[in-house]
């Protein structure tokens, strides 16, 4: 078995917020992330396909077909974007890098058509990161 | 169900230490230990990422509030070991050579003892803990 990670990096801006709340337990649970403006990160993704390697090519996949499938379904969507307002489901659902691993987990796994992906890791600044396993 | 993530923060302090056993000789101990058994001690900047795995809160989207986290391993890890002699310092390594596996071992059971109690979010664990000593050590403990 073989495990295959691309890197990519996209910016975004975001906040936490849940209008069920009062302001002032959003600030509580929240703290300066319930700023409504919004606040931004460089957000930086690792995605690791696991397989075996094709014998006749020694690859797991194509990286360039790897990358085009980071391109379409997370970079275009994402990158330079307002999450709560502009990427969904971050209108009802709160952007923590937690929920943002799980959605591109969403998007990446039917593509990925050889192989498995296994692993998403996603960096909110160098010394925060959340790694979803797909369950 | 909800979905299970882990959630890694990572964390530094500096700390001196010597590599030194008194059951063994002086020699035993230059042969063992070389440069780390100079006797007045050395310095590291330690990196620890502390990984915590649970599910993913349905109203927060939190695996683990980080207000929570970084008070518990402020104080049960930075200020117990930050700027100290871990040697001189620590009732715990007086008897034995503060290795970065046995501080590892050590932050472990500290940590392990503490955020269940102090954890805001329901069935989240400590369930990884990587220690770097430098740029080219690291150490990892996986429950």
């Amino acid at each position: 078995m073989v495990y295959l990670t691309r890197q990519a990096e996209f910016s975004a801006s975001h906040f936490y917020y849940l209008p069920a709340l009062s302001e002032a337990e959003n600030q509580r649970l929240f703290g300066k992330c319930a700023n409504r403006n919004g606040h931004g990160h460089n957000y930086v993704l690792q995605v690791t396909v696991k397989g075996d390697m094709d014998p006749a090519t020694g690859m797991v996949l194509d990286l360039k077909e790897l990358k085009d499938i980071l391109e379409r379904e997370v970079m275009q969507a994402m990158d330079h974007r307002f999450l709560n307002h502009e990427v969904p489901p971050f209108a009802e659902v709160v952007p923590t890098t937690e929920n943002l691993a799980v959605e591109i987990w969403r998007r990446l796994a039917p593509r990925i058509t050889k192989g498995r992906l296994h692993q998403v890791r996603l960096y909110e600044n160098p010394d925060l990161f959340v790694d979803y396993y797909g369950c | 169900m909800a979905a299970n993530a882990h959630l890694t923060r990572r964390y530094e302090f500096a700390a001196s230490h010597r590599l030194h056993s008194d059951r063994l000789s002086e020699e035993e101990n230059w042969r063992i230990y070389g440069k780390c058994n100079n006797p007045y001690g050395h310095g590291h900047n330690y990196g620890l990422e502390v990984t915590v795995s649970g599910p993913i809160d349905a109203r927060t989207g939190m695996v683990a509030d980080l207000v929570d986290l970084d008070r518990v391993v402020q104080e049960t890890v930075i200020e117990r070991f930050d700027h100290k002699n871990l040697n001189v310092e620590i009732p715990e390594f007086r008897d034995q050579a503060p290795t970065s596996e046995v501080l590892l071992m050590e932050i472990h059971r500290l940590l392990a003892e503490r955020w269940p109690r102090e954890s805001g979010l329901a069935g989240t664990r400590i369930s990884r803990l990587r220690l770097q000593e430098t740029g080219k050590n690291f150490f990892e403990y996986t429950e």
